[in-house]
C-alpha cells in the first residue's frame, strides 16, 4: 500500500493510495462544490450540473458517454453535497486510461440547450420521486431550520420552481466560478499505476485554465427551532432533529462519532434498546455529519402518530442523560469494536478507500491509512467524549415532524 | 493483467453434514475479513395462510435470547466481537448473517449456532417483537415505490410464491407464542439450512467447528407446499402521490434453467448500465423518470421479470406505453454492442465480488440453494464467453415477453396498452 500524489500546473490535484494486491480499482473527480456555494437564484444547479455532465462534451454526445462508461464495465455514478461533487467508476486496472480520459473529458461538459431542456424534467422528477418517499424532504427541512440563512441550510436538489427557472447560461456562470482545476481532486485508490495516472491526468487536464473559487467559510451558528408540518396521507409521523456536531477540521471527529454510536446505531445503541427494540419507533438512529468550519448531529425517528409525542419525549431523556452523564466504559468498547471493524470492512473495496481518501485530501489534505483510522478510534477515551459533549450541546438543536399529526410540542 | 474472471485462483469447499445440513466455504486469503450467512427454509411462503408475517415475527424472536444469552447480551456479544450482524426474511427462506474480522469467526459461529438451535422465544418479547413487525407494515405504506413492487409480486407469482414477508396488522395481531413455537419446529432445522462462510478462513478448522457446533441438530422433514393460482392481473391503487408509480412484470426462467443466462443477458440489455435501453428511451431522450430499470428475479422453479417507473402523474401514461414498447420490442433482439458491453460488465461485477466477503459468502448460499452446487468463477467465465447474440436471440423468439402484469399507484388509473387486460 503506497500513498502518492502530485499537482498539475494548474492546481489540478492527484491522489492515490495505490494496493498492487487489490483486484480492481476506483477513480474519481472530487470537486469542492456544492449547496453551500449556490446563491438562492440558482438553488440546485450543483446538482443539476452533476447530471448535465453525463450529458455530452465537445466531443461526445450523451449516449457515447454513457456507452463507453459500460463498454469498459466500469460502475460509474456522480454524487452531489452541500459542499462536495463527486464523479467517479469502480473499474478493472486495464480500463484506467480510458476511464481518466472520459471522466477528464466530463468534466468539460457541452452544456447544451436541448439536452439541459429533457435532463430538467429528470431532475423535476426526482424532486418528486423524494417528495413522495419518507421524511419527504424533513431533512434538508431540519438542515435549513438549523442553520437558519448559512449557505449550508442550502437545499442541495433545488425546487421544481427553482429548477425551471435555471437557464443555462445560469449554469455555465455558476461553473466558471467553481470548476477551476485548482478546485478540484483526481483520486484514485485499489490497483493504480500512478505514474501512468499522473501522464494520464497531464494530458486530458493538463490544459485547463485555473481561475480563483473561493468558498464563503463564515462560521454557523445553531438555531433552535420546532417545526411541525403535516402530510396528511402519511401514515407514520417522522422527526428530524439537528444539534451542533464536530467540524471536519476538528479532531473531535472521533470522539463525536463514538458518541453517535453510543446513543444511536441502528443496533445495540440506547435509542435502539429504548425505542427500536420495544417496537416504540420503526426507527431511530443518529449520525454525525462534518462540513468544513461546522458539524452537526442528526437524529432521525419514524412511528405510529399515536407514539411520536411520547417517542420525542424519550428521545430527549437519552440526550439529557447522556449530557449529563456521559457513556461508560463497556459502551465506548462496544462503540470502537463497532466502528473499527466497520472500517477495516469498507477498506477492503477499493470504491470504498475511495471516498475515504479522497473526502479526507478535500477536508483536510491529509491521508491516513486504514491502520491510521482505526487507531483514532482506538485512542478516544471517555473524557473525549465528555469534552465533545460539552462543546456541542445535544439539545441545542432544531426539530423538524412531518406526518398526520396537526400538532406535537418540543419535549420540555 | 490479471483480469481474465477465469484466472483467478479459488477454492470451493462443501461440506454435508449427516442430519443434512451443508457448509458452503471460499477462502479469499487476500482479505483481512470473513462472512458467514446462515440460511433456513423458514421464510414466508410457510406462513399459514391466516398468520401472515409470522415467519417474519419468528425470526425477530430468535434473535431476543438465545442459548445462555438475553435478548440484550445476545445484540451485545456479537457487537463486543465486532460482527456487522443481519438478520432478514424472503419468500423462501430466513438468514441470519454477519461479517467480521477474520480473528472473530470462531467465537460468533457458537452465537449463531445457538441462535439457530437454542432461541428461548421468550413469552415476555412477543409483544414488543410484534409491535416491531407492526411498524414494519406501516412503514411501507408511506413508500409507494415499494409497495407498487410487492403488489406486483403478489399478482405475478401464484400463492405462496407470491408473497411478501410483512403480514398485515390482523395477521400479526392474530399471531400467537403456539404459532411461533410451531413455525420454529417446523422450519429452523438442518434439512435445506445452508452455512456459508467466504474471506479469510481455514477449511479444516471451520470444517470441525461447524461439525461440533450443529451435528447434533436432529434432522425433520419439511412439508410441501400447496400452490394456489395467483390473484388477478392488472391492479391500479389509489394514492395521493405527487408521482404515479408503475411496476410491470412478464413470466422468465429461474436460475437453475438452461437457459437463464439467455434470458438475464435480456434483461441486461433492457437495464443494466448507463446505455441500456429503457435508461436511454425513458430517461435520456425523453426525460420521463428519474428511477427506471428491471431486474430478473428468480425463485427455484419459476421467475419473472419485474420493471418499476416512477414519473409524474400527467407524464404517466407515456412512460406506461413507452416502457411496454421497450419491453416488446425485445422480443426482436439484441445487437452485438450490446451484449459486448453487457460482457464487461458481468465480468468487472463478477471480479468485484472477490472484494468483499459478505458478497461471496451470500452468492455461494444462492447457488447452493438454486442448483445445490457452486458455479465457480472459471464456469461462469466460461459460460459469459460462450453467450451470444444468436443463442439470446434464439431465446428471445421462443420467449418474446408477454402475459404482462401491471400495477400502479398513484392519483389516477392508467390505460393499460394493448394486448394487456
Amino acid at each position: 500500500m503506497e500513498f502518492r500524489e502530485l499537482r498539475l500546473d494548474n492546481g489540478l490535484e492527484i491522489v492515490a493510495e495505490c494496493n498492487p494486491h487489490a483486484h480492481t480499482m476506483a477513480l474519481g473527480f472530487f470537486v469542492r462544490t456544492g449547496s453551500r456555494d449556490e446563491s438562492v437564484e440558482v438553488a440546485g444547479v450543483s446538482h443539476f450540473l452533476e447530471h448535465m455532465a453525463f450529458k455530452g462534451t465537445a466531443k461526445r454526445s450523451a449516449a457515447e458517454v454513457n456507452r463507453e462508461l459500460d463498454e469498459m464495465g466500469s460502475h460509474a455514478n456522480a454524487q452531489t453535497g452541500e459542499e462536495r461533487t463527486v464523479y467517479y467508476a469502480a473499474l478493472l486496472p486495464e480500463y484506467q486510461q480510458r476511464a481518466v480520459e472520459l471522466l477528464g473529458d466530463i468534466m468539460r461538459p457541452a452544456l447544451r440547450q436541448s439536452d439541459f431542456d429533457t435532463e430538467k424534467q429528470v431532475i423535476i422528477e426526482e424532486i418528486c420521486m423524494y417528495e413522495d418517499q419518507p421524511p419527504y424532504g424533513a431533512n434538508e427541512k431540519c438542515m435549513a431550520a438549523f442553520f437558519g440563512p448559512h449557505p449550508l441550510g442550502h437545499s442541495i436538489l433545488g425546487t421544481v420552481e427553482s429548477i425551471k427557472m435555471l437557464s443555462p447560461e445560469a449554469m455555465r456562470r455558476y461553473f466558471q466560478q467553481r470548476y477551476s482545476p485548482g478546485n478540484m481532486v483526481l483520486v484514485a485508490a485499489g490497483r493504480v499505476d500512478f505514474d501512468a495516472l499522473t501522464a494520464q491526468a497531464q494530458q486530458s487536464c493538463g490544459h485547463w485554465e485555473p481561475w480563483s473559487a473561493p468558498r464563503d467559510t463564515s462560521p454557523a451558528r445553531a438555531r433552535p427551532a420546532f417545526q411541525v408540518l403535516r402530510k396528511e396521507s402519511s401514515v407514520q409521523e417522522y422527526t428530524v432533529q439537528a444539534s451542533p456536531g464536530a467540524a471536519a477540521e476538528s479532531d473531535d471527529r472521533f470522539a463525536a462519532r463514538i458518541l453517535a454510536t453510543v446513543l444511536g446505531d441502528d443496533s445495540g445503541s440506547r435509542l435502539y434498546w429504548d425505542l427500536v427494540d420495544s417496537g416504540r419507533a420503526d426507527y431511530a438512529v443518529m449520525g454525525a455529519y462534518e462540513f468544513q468550519g461546522a458539524g452537526v448531529l442528526m437524529t432521525f425517528h419514524c412511528s405510529t402518530p399515536e407514539l411520536a409525542q411520547e417517542n420525542l419525549g424519550r428521545i430527549h431523556q437519552i440526550q439529557l442523560q447522556a449530557q449529563r452523564d456521559g457513556i461508560a466504559d463497556d459502551e465506548l468498547d462496544r462503540a470502537k469494536s463497532k466502528i473499527t471493524s466497520h472500517v477495516v470492512l469498507q477498506s477492503e473495496r477499493p470504491g470504498n478507500r475511495l471516498f475515504a481518501v479522497g473526502t479526507n485530501w478535500l477536508q483536510r489534505r491529509q491521508y491516513l491509512t486504514t491502520r491510521d483510522i482505526v487507531a483514532a478510534y482506538q485512542d478516544v477515551s471517555r473524557s473525549d467524549v465528555a469534552r465533545v459533549l460539552a462543546r456541542y450541546p445535544l439539545t441545542d438543536g432544531a426539530t423538524v415532524a412531518i406526518g398526520p399529526l396537526e400538532n406535537l410540542a418540543a419535549p420540555a | 493483467m490479471i483480469s481474465n474472471v477465469r484466472d483467478i485462483a479459488q477454492q470451493i469447499h462443501t461440506h454435508r453434514l449427516p442430519n443434512g445440513l451443508v457448509l458452503l466455504a471460499e477462502p479469499m486469503d487476500w482479505l483481512e475479513s470473513v462472512a458467514v450467512a446462515l440460511v433456513l427454509p423458514a421464510g414466508c411462503s410457510r406462513d399459514p395462510k391466516n398468520r401472515a408475517g409470522l415467519a417474519n415475527i419468528v425470526a425477530e424472536m430468535a434473535q431476543r435470547g438465545c442459548g445462555p444469552r438475553d435478548s440484550r447480551q445476545f445484540v451485545e456479544d456479537l457487537e463486543g466481537l465486532g460482527v456487522d450482524h443481519w438478520a432478514s426474511v424472503s419468500n423462501a427462506h430466513a438468514s441470519f448473517g454477519g461479517a467480521m474480522p477474520a480473528e472473530r469467526l470462531q467465537d460468533a459461529l457458537p452465537i449463531y449456532a445457538d441462535l439457530l438451535q437454542r432461541p428461548l422465544l421468550p413469552a415476555g418479547q412477543i409483544d414488543d417483537a410484534r409491535a416491531v413487525c407492526m411498524q414494519e407494515v406501516r412503514a411501507i405504506e408511506d413508500d409507494p415505490g415499494q409497495k407498487v413492487m410487492l403488489e406486483l409480486r403478489s399478482r405475478t407469482y401464484p400463492d405462496p410464491y407470491g408473497r411478501s414477508p410483512q403480514g398485515t396488522v390482523e395477521s400479526l395481531e392474530a399471531i400467537a407464542l403456539a404459532d411461533i413455537q410451531r413455525f420454529y419446529d417446523a422450519t429452523y432445522g438442518p434439512d435445506e439450512a445452508i452455512v456459508s462462510v467466504a474471506g479469510k478462513l481455514n477449511w479444516p478448522k471451520l470444517k470441525d467447528q461447524v461439525e461440533a457446533l450443529f451435528s447434533a441438530w436432529p434432522s425433520r422433514p419439511l412439508s410441501r407446499l400447496v400452490e394456489l393460482a395467483a390473484d388477478g392481473r392488472c391492479h391500479h391503487i389509489a394514492h395521493e402521490s405527487a408521482q404515479t408509480h408503475i411496476g410491470v412484470s412478464f413470466p422468465s426462467v429461474a436460475y437453475a434453467a438452461p437457459d437463464y443466462f439467455q434470458a438475464r443477458s435480456a434483461v441486461g440489455v433492457l437495464s443494466d448500465g448507463m446505455s441500456s435501453r429503457l435508461f436511454t428511451e425513458v430517461r435520456e431522450n425523453r426525460g420521463l423518470c428519474y428511477s427506471v430499470h428491471a431486474g430478473l428475479h428468480s425463485l427455484r422453479d419459476r421467475a419473472g421479470v419485474f420493471c418499476y417507473a416512477g414519473t409524474s402523474t400527467e407524464r404517466a401514461q407515456e412512460t406506461l406505453n413507452v416502457l411496454v414498447a421497450e419491453l416488446r420490442k425485445l422480443a426482436q433482439g439484441v445487437h452485438p454492442g450490446e451484449l459486448a458491453r453487457l460482457k464487461a460488465q458481468i465480468k468487472s461485477s463478477l471480479i468485484m465480488q472477490q472484494e468483499s466477503s459478505r458478497s461471496r459468502s451470500a452468492a455461494m448460499a444462492a447457488d447452493w440453494y438454486h442448483l445445490s452446487r457452486v458455479r465457480t468463477l472459471d464456469e461462469l467465465g466460461g459460460i459469459i464467453d460462450a453467450l451470444s447474440c444468436d443463442s439470446i436471440n434464439a431465446y428471445l423468439a421462443a420467449h418474446p415477453p408477454a402475459q404482462f402484469t401491471v400495477v400502479t399507484l398513484g392519483a389516477s388509473p392508467l390505460e393499460l396498452p394493448d394486448g394487456i387486460s
